[in-house]
């Protein structure tokens, strides 16, 4: 039954080897991460000092827009989906995914539904220019024709990733090896758990809010339209109850590949297992039940205010716990600061960092100062980029020796490491001040007084964009010529995909091994 | 196509040989490395600047402490040391005291933010009303009962903007008529929007709520001091969002008297001058100072086209007089970009306007029209 893998391109096209789709998942959204970067490096380029340089405005508008879909939809997610094709086999000791062959297609429809998306800028009126957040009616009765392609992409990632989440499912709750019991699972495999069901729950949504805009823009409905008796503010309703989940589904699994990385480092058993399984169910749940306090300033009813406001601060709660359980594993261990480890303690304080800031903007009267300024900016971007960037780059520098059998550069790791860590806080940082003096977000051109922040910013931006080149670089140095890797790689590092030899084998755990 | 990919490599290339007028050039007037929210002119502005210092400094304590922990321990319990790993990985006791306590601090917090967002919803009992109504990409303000509205437009030059010219203190932040009100006066504000959602915000009034086509948002403001409050559009409504800003001049009582009694009287002459016949050049004269703050946006500052068609060799300019006061007056049926104007701009400045684009940019047809008459066929339309 055991075979190697395919000839030629057919491995890539027919695959369905977890191994194999986890490493295209990968390569994708390395991709889209770079096509994602240079649309922010547009959008930085042109906002290195006051007045119009570089691009129109309308182009400008094309860039936000198209950053935030991409580094959503094509880099984050997908790296997750990656990430977990490879590991939560391993992980759990089953030989595959579940539903290899869905795991296939729901790869192979992500390049078409990005080429789609990208095309959309070589279009007639351009590509879509109404923000990441899409909100109608600027979306609906004044978009661009090219909307309706978006609309398409959108749907064809959604079909994605619900096939993706229900396949990460199916795997986890019916192949893990016997002894391996729901609360011995590695953290990862917990928080993709969870992470699956809320991508199950709101990508409908999703998909439904983006058909409703179809329906207003072809087929005479008016959802979004006061004129036809709809309500814009219900897109927004509909978008953030997906779009709130949406930015713990780009959270979560980051937590589990940080809690993998810091007990190795510090070579002492992860503190709190429990409290994390049940902080990350938590922090789940309440996603669900804060969508508005992207809403704020909608006008909302004070009850509706002070409901999301008081459920919003609650999410600090279970986050904490996160934050202290990862210290306290690290107390009294016996630490080294290898690349993996370095990218996860600058995650747990740059994470912390944006999580002060969402306390601040919890707050709902000083909200109406913050909202759709570059202090939100700041913020997601502190959760988002040392949050979910940088435990993917952890991860990656982590378990690439148990990929592919080499040892990836020590000194270029940490180079990259140093460079992206200085250009990101050169980057983001200052955002925090600009926002608070008042800067509002998705602006091509600016007061004067936010002039010298704006330009650190820009500067920190090319930074940090060269060390993801210095990133592609090491790690196809390491594939190409790496020195050979132990199994166990690291300083007696726990869970099952440590047992299997280095590089992993096409086909692991074909017997189930035994869990104690 | 080869414009957008031109455009990405001029992006990456250009950075470095930006435009030659730098901020610097009027640094000195701009208050410069700010780095925090402003306290503002108002009662609700000071309570929000102080819940916003709170909860910052609780954010700092618990940053001290949780980060205070994290490098004693990066530091002291490295294995170059020769610190050797303990075993424990589980408290019960310290889970809940890690849970209790951040919940304590969040009660702090909620209870002096629910009484400001109270005092904040609390719209009743105004002095005065302004609509104030966002359009893309200008803002439309209406003193209710006072039959006082006007159109408040970016007056930043493109020279400026597009770096042929220095910038000056107030870039961007100025407009060609500031909303104006009494201070020590509870403003009202109704904020509407005519097209897609807008939200209107001055960072020194504490105000910011979206101007939501359809619906109508309430908002106040009590200002204490006299002086020149600027905010801009803070959500995004397509082209020239970054280009329409918000300027409020609070007044002493009796200058305030003054200044509504003269814009009720400018009022009054208005609608005089729509019976008013123009001389040819006075309408083409008005007609390119509209143009440029109605027009150019879309549509061109040489009427060459952008998002919009170009108004030079136009069909509709070069074409029936009837069709073109139609797009105008009415707006595109097929295009919802190109808004309905009769409700934005008086009849004579239709007139202008309209005589304006028919004879520029070497339309040259040679025609004109009357106030009186765009508003005959405003009254026919109807």
């Amino acid at each position: 039954m055991a075979h190697g893998p395919a000839k030629g391109i057919s491995r890539w096209l027919f695959t369905t080897n977890h191994k194999d789709i986890g490493t295209m998942y990968l390569w994708f959204s390395f991709a889209m991460f770079l096509l994602g970067g240079v649309f922010a490096l547009v959008i930085r380029a042109e906002l290195f000092e006051p007045g119009m340089q570089i691009v129109e405005p309308e182009f400008f508008n094309q860039m936000t827009t198209m950053h935030g879909l991409v580094m959503v939809f094509g880099a984050v997610m997908p790296a997750f989906v990656g990430l977990a094709n490879w590991m939560v086999p391993m992980m759990i000791g089953a030989p595959d995914m579940a539903l290899p062959r869905m795991n296939n297609w729901s790869f192979w429809i992500l390049p078409f539904a990005f080429a789609m998306l990208a095309s959309t800028l070589l279009m007639e009126g351009g590509a879509p220019n109404f923000g990441w957040t899409f909100y109608a009616p600027l979306s609906t009765t004044y978009a661009p024709p090219s909307v309706t392609f978006f609309i398409f992409a959108v749907h064809i990632m959604g079909a994605s990733s619900i096939m993706g989440a229900i396949n990460i499912v199916a795997t986890i709750l019916n192949m893990r090896a016997p002894g391996m019991t729901l609360m011995k699972m590695p953290l990862f495999v917990w928080t993709w758990l969870i992470t699956a069901y809320l991508l199950i729950a709101v990508m409908p949504v999703l998909a439904g809010v983006v058909t409703m805009m179809l329906m207003d823009i072809h087929f005479g409905t008016s959802f979004f339209d006061a004129a036809g008796g709809g309500d814009p503010v219900l897109f927004q309703h509909v978008f953030w109850f997906f779009g709130h989940p949406e930015v713990y589904i780009m959270i979560l699994p980051a937590f589990g590949v940080v809690s993998a990385i810091i007990p190795t480092f510090a070579r002492k058993p992860l503190f709190g297992y429990a409290s994390m399984v049940y902080a990350t169910a938590s922090i789940a749940f309440l996603s669900f039940i804060v969508w508005a306090h992207h809403m704020f300033t909608v006008g909302m009813p004070v009850a509706g205010e002070l409901f999301f406001m008081y459920a919003t601060m609650l999410i600090a709660v279970p986050t904490g716990v996160k934050v202290f359980n990862w210290v306290t594993t690290m107390f009294k261990g016996s630490m080294t600061f290898e690349t993996p480890m370095l990218f996860s303690v600058a995650f747990v304080i740059l994470f912390t960092i944006g999580g002060f800031s969402g306390l601040m903007l919890a707050i709902a009267p000083a909200d109406f100062q913050y909202h759709d300024t570059y202090f939100v900016v700041a913020h997601f971007h502190y959760v988002l980029v040392p949050g979910a960037i940088f435990s993917i780059t952890a991860g990656v520098y982590y378990w690439l020796p148990k990929w592919c059998g080499r040892m990836y550069n020590e000194t270029m790791g940490k180079t990259h490491f140093w460079m992206a860590f200085l250009g990101l806080n050169l980057t983001f940082f200052p955002m925090h001040f600009v926002g608070l003096a008042g800067m509002p977000r998705r602006i091509p051109d600016y007061a004067l007084q936010f002039a010298d922040f704006n330009m650190i910013a820009s500067i920190g931006a090319f930074l940090f964009g060269a060390a993801q080149i210095m990133f592609l670089f090491n790690v196809i140095a390491t594939i190409r010529a790496g020195k050979p890797a132990t199994d166990e790689v690291w300083e007696e590092p726990d869970g099952l995909e440590w047992t299997v030899p280095s590089p992993a084998p096409y086909h692991t755990f074909a017997v189930p091994p035994e869990v104690k | 196509m080869l414009n957008t990919v031109g455009r990405l490599l001029g992006c990456l290339l250009a950075t470095a040989g930006a435009s030659a007028f730098s901020a610097q050039a009027t640094a000195d007037e701009v208050q410069r490395w700010g780095v925090n929210m402003p306290q503002g002119v108002t009662p609700v502005s000071r309570e929000i600047y102080g819940l916003h210092m709170d909860i910052f400094w609780w954010c700092v304590a618990i940053g001290v402490v949780v980060f205070g922990v994290m490098f004693y321990t990066m530091i002291v319990h490295r294995k170059a040391n020769g610190a050797k790993a303990a075993n424990f990985h589980e408290s019960t006791a310290l889970e809940i005291l890690w849970t209790l306590v951040p919940f304590a601090i969040l009660i702090v917090m909620a209870i002096p933010a629910t009484k400001t967002l109270l005092n904040i919803y609390d719209t009743k009992e105004a002095d005065m009303d302004i609509l104030i109504t966002g359009y893309q990409w200008k803002w439309k303000y209406e003193y209710m009962g006072d039959d006082v509205s006007f159109f408040s437009n970016l007056s930043t030059s493109r020279d400026e903007i597009e770096g042929r010219a220095p910038k000056g203190p107030n870039y961007l932040l100025e407009v060609d008529e500031p909303l104006v009100i009494p201070v020590k006066k509870k403003v009202r504000f109704l904020i509407t929007a005519a097209d897609v959602i807008h939200a209107w915000w001055v960072p020194d009034l504490a105000v910011k709520k979206d101007a939501i086509p359809g619906f109508m948002n309430e908002s106040w403001a009590y200002v204490e001091e006299p002086g020149v409050y600027r905010g801009q559009c803070a959500e995004l409504c397509g082209k020239d969002h970054g280009f329409m800003p918000i300027v409020v001049e609070a007044l002493p009582q009796a200058d305030y008297d003054a200044w509504i009694a003269n814009k009720k009287q400018e009022a009054e002459k208005l609608k005089a001058l729509t019976e008013k016949t123009f001389e040819f050049d006075e309408l083409y004269a008005l007609g390119e100072t509209r143009y440029a703050t109605s027009c150019a946006a879309c549509h061109g500052s040489a009427g060459e086209g952008g998002v919009g068609p170009a108004i030079k060799g136009s069909a509709i300019a070069t074409g029936a007089m009837a069709g073109h006061l139609d797009i105008v007056v009415n707006g595109s049926s097929t295009n919802p970009m190109m808004a309905a104007f009769g409700a934005q701009l008086s009849e004579v400045d239709i007139a202008a306007v309209v005589t304006f684009q028919r004879n520029a940019y070497g339309n040259n047809m040679g025609d004109s029209v009357q106030p009186i008459d765009v508003l005959k066929f405003k009254q026919q339309a109807q």
